[in-house]
């Protein structure tokens, strides 16, 4: 038995956290976010390169081939730069659902061009995750209703949305009937938008049901979870930075007791969970039988060790903490997305409570 | 990541299931601060002919001689645990001092000590703490002095778990006065029979004496009980505190608990959602950390440092552990209350005597602030405290 990353995935690791403190620094970010852009074209161009959104694109369609857990480290390190990129849409959720439940045609058209970052797809799955009875529906062969929280939508040419039955459904961002309108959230290095459909044409990928719905969800807070463990270390180490450079009466703030204990009380509620996520993320491949369980536990440990850490982290750095200059606060924005979309940790318990017959929904 | 086990260990845990199957009724758990009874001294003695005891403490020491394996080791604590069967004598004796002795012990001490430890013939008392130094250990005062070939020992521990029920203690003593606070200090084994050796028990908040003030008067311990060299004692107690937290944070045990605890609030037929939630939240921190625990057990394995990931486990494993505990008690409402030989109490009172003695895990073996200031100092490289002015 090895409980680790393999020599490939630490490489990988290496030269994506190398590339993105060089290609992402704040300015990045900061840019992105006050000009309101989708993305960073300079960042998604390094991403690209690096091969990032051909991680789960099987080789046969030109991508790497490789599993949820590779995708997993590589959205740690998003995470770590919050860098402004469209990610977990186009090269998670899309792609799995191109690969598990799309027609030949449907991923020959789709995925060597998502591998390449040249298409982008955005998605909307929130109300059918809820289960709440919203979002769209399909008559007279098109889809009519609206759908919100949709991610990497600005630049998509295509989107994947799913209906309360787990069906989904691709339809073109040109097609007629078909309107976009830009959500302003707190992350704005992950911009949400609504989609309205008025009659569109869509295309069902023919193999798509309940269970790639779940396991679209699953994947989804695997993803999330990663990206926290990401920016809550950037958090941290940030926090541990300035305690060391930060004096206050004649001593440096990190020789307090109470700075050193909030300090290491977010490593200690942030790194018991880097195991977890990766056995959620290995058993998406792997283990499928508990993949629902692990991926449940893993969103709601890391949604709340990440609202730690983002209010802790913000604490130790005083008033420098809540300014704009300081830009913390876009590490901070990141983690509540992460903790919110799809699902809060009191709903993801209770789909783990569900999946062992302790609760029905 | 590649969960599978090999051939080796698909092999080991066949015969451990089997073994569990076969002879699992007889086993009989420690209770703390007890000292074993004929059941368990057999039970003991079963375990380490087949090796689920002292499996790689060398034959000549009265062990079972398998190389070192920790993935063996894992294997045969998760399935033990799983069945619920206990895992032979839990002490002092067997899971600090044997490790530290196999580490730093002379021959002679190796052969005087470690096998009759192993059978549970001889139990072991631990003397650090004294009441004026706790968390600050190295600042103990217990003194020993070179008088020929002995060294005479006066002073007094405090916390010593099993005291009352020892033959042995290893013990802490300040044997060079002089020297800077951690390099004075000595490692000593001897007799809680010698003379001057006083005992007086303390009663805990559960209500049972675990452990106990002890009084040293001019007792004489001959000089070959030090383990390792004179005024090394710092380094030997240290290799020991390292297999205490290690051994007061073991996931098997957080999962079997667990279990335990779903089991109460089935029978109890809790479906209040708060409660639920609150399950569901611990649950998640226990599965983290079995994770968690492969995640160290491959690094184990590898012989390579976890780092900050090792110094997190005694503070969160007794967390949880605690917290387990809490959430059983709560569940059973006013039930929740009763202690053991009261009518309607729930388990015989077991919930809430655990959630006060593992409150005790949480403050014993480095508290919970020690364990941060560790992570702050030498997980993240945080600054260390001035120096207080004297
Ligand atoms: C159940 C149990 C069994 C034990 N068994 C044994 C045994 O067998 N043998 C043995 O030798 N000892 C034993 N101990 C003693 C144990 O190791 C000590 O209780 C422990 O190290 C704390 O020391 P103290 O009790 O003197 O508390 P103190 O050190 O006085 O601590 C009191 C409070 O101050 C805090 N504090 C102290 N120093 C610092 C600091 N630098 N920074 C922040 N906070 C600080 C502590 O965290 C704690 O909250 C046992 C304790 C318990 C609870």
């Amino acid at each position: 038995m090895e409980f680790a990353l393999s020599e490939a995935q630490r490489q990988m690791q290496d030269s994506l956290r190398s590339a993105l403190t060089r290609a992402c620094p704040l300015a990045r970010v900061r840019d992105v976010a006050d000009r309101g852009l989708a993305r960073d074209d300079a960042v998604w161009a390094v991403v690209c390169e690096l091969g990032v959104p051909a991680l789960l694109v099987p080789e046969a369609h030109g991508g790497l081939g490789l599993s949820l857990l590779d995708a997993a480290i590589a959205a740690e390190e998003l995470g770590r730069r919050a860098a402004p990129v469209p990610f977990l849409g186009s090269a998670v959720l899309a792609t799995i659902a191109l690969r598990e439940a799309a027609s030949a045609e449907q991923q020959a058209q789709w995925l060597p061009r998502i591998a390449t970052g040249e298409a982008v797809v955005g998605v909307a799955l929130c109300e059918a995750l809820a289960g709440a009875g919203a979002g769209v529906q399909l008559r007279d062969e098109r889809l009519h209703g609206s759908s919100c929280f949709v991610i990497d939508a600005a630049q998509a040419e295509a989107y994947l949305l799913a209906a309360a039955d787990g069906s989904l459904y691709l339809v073109s961002a040109e097609a007629p009937g078909l309107h976009r309108v830009p959500l302003l959230s707190i992350d704005a290095t992950r911009p949400l938008s609504e989609l309205h459909l008025d009659g569109v044409v869509a295309q069902r990928l023919p193999g798509s049901d309940a269970r790639t719905l779940r396991r679209l969800r699953d994947a989804a807070w695997v993803i999330n979870a990663a990206d926290t463990l990401g920016a809550g270390w950037a958090m941290i180490d940030q926090s541990v930075a300035f305690a060391h450079d930060r004096k206050q009466f004649g001593r440096a703030i990190g020789t307090f007791q109470a700075v050193k204990h909030m300090c290491a009380e977010m490593a200690s509620e942030l790194e018991i969970t880097r195991a977890i996520v990766w056995y959620a993320a290995h058993a998406f491949d792997e283990k499928p039988e508990v993949l629902s369980l692990y991926a449940a536990h893993a969103k709601a440990l890391l949604g709340d060790a990440g609202q730690f850490v983002a209010r802790t982290a913000t604490e130790v750095h005083g008033g420098m903490g809540i300014t704009d200059d300081l830009g913390l606060h876009h590490w901070y924005k990141r983690i509540g997305l992460n903790r919110q979309l799809y699902g809060g940790p009191g709903w993801a318990r209770r789909i783990a409570a569900v999946e062992q017959g302790w609760a029905r929904i | 990541m590649d969960l599978r086990l090999n051939s080796k260990h698909e092999k080991l845990l066949e015969r451990v299931r089997a073994f569990l199957v076969e002879h699992g009724h007889r086993s009989v758990p420690t209770i703390p601060g007890e000292r074993p009874g004929p059941r368990l001294l057999a039970w003991q003695k079963l375990l380490l002919e087949h090796g689920y005891a002292g499996r790689t403490v060398p034959r000549d020491y009265g062990g079972y001689g398998a190389e070192p394996d920790v993935m063996e080791q894992h294997l045969i604590t998760e399935e033990f645990t799983r069945a619920g069967v206990a895992l032979g004598i839990g002490n002092q004796g067997i899971s600090m001092l044997v490790p530290t002795l196999l580490e730093l012990g002379t021959e002679e001490q190796k052969h005087a000590y470690i096998p009759a430890t192993l059978r549970g013939d001889l139990v072991w008392c631990q003397g650090y703490s004294e009441p004026g130094a706790g968390s600050d250990l190295a600042s103990l005062q217990t003194r020993g002095v070179e008088d020929g070939e002995d060294i005479v020992v006066n002073g007094q521990k405090i916390w010593t778990s099993t005291a009352h029920e020892a033959d042995m203690i290893f013990c802490l003593v300040r044997t060079e006065p002089d020297a800077p606070k951690h390099a004075g200090i000595s490692y000593l084994l001897f007799s809680m029979k010698s003379p001057g050796v006083t005992i007086r028990p303390l009663k805990t908040m559960t209500g049972r004496a675990e452990f106990n003030e002890v009084f040293f008067t001019d007792v004489r311990v001959p000089r070959h009980q030090i383990v390792g060299q004179r005024g090394d004692g710092w380094k030997v107690a240290n290799a020991t505190l390292k297999h205490e937290r290690g051994y007061l944070a073991n996931p098997g045990l957080l999962t079997q608990r667990y279990a335990e605890l779903t089991r109460l609030l089935q029978d109890e037929g809790v479906d209040d959602p708060v409660l639920l939630d609150r399950l569901m939240q611990l649950q998640g921190r226990v599965l983290a950390q079995q994770c968690h625990g492969m995640r160290l057990l491959t690094c184990a394995e590898r012989r390579e440092d976890p780092g900050l990931a090792g110094l997190i486990t005694k503070l969160q494993g007794c967390e949880v552990r605690h917290q387990l505990a809490i959430l059983a008690t709560d569940a059973l409402e006013e039930s929740g209350l009763l202690v053991a030989g009261s009518p309607h109490a729930r388990a015989n009172g077991l919930w809430q005597e655990r959630a006060m003695f593992d409150l005790g895990l949480i403050i014993g073996g480095g508290t919970a602030q020690i364990q941060k200031n560790i992570i702050a100092e030498r997980g993240l490289g945080m600054p260390r405290e001035p120096k207080a002015a004297v």
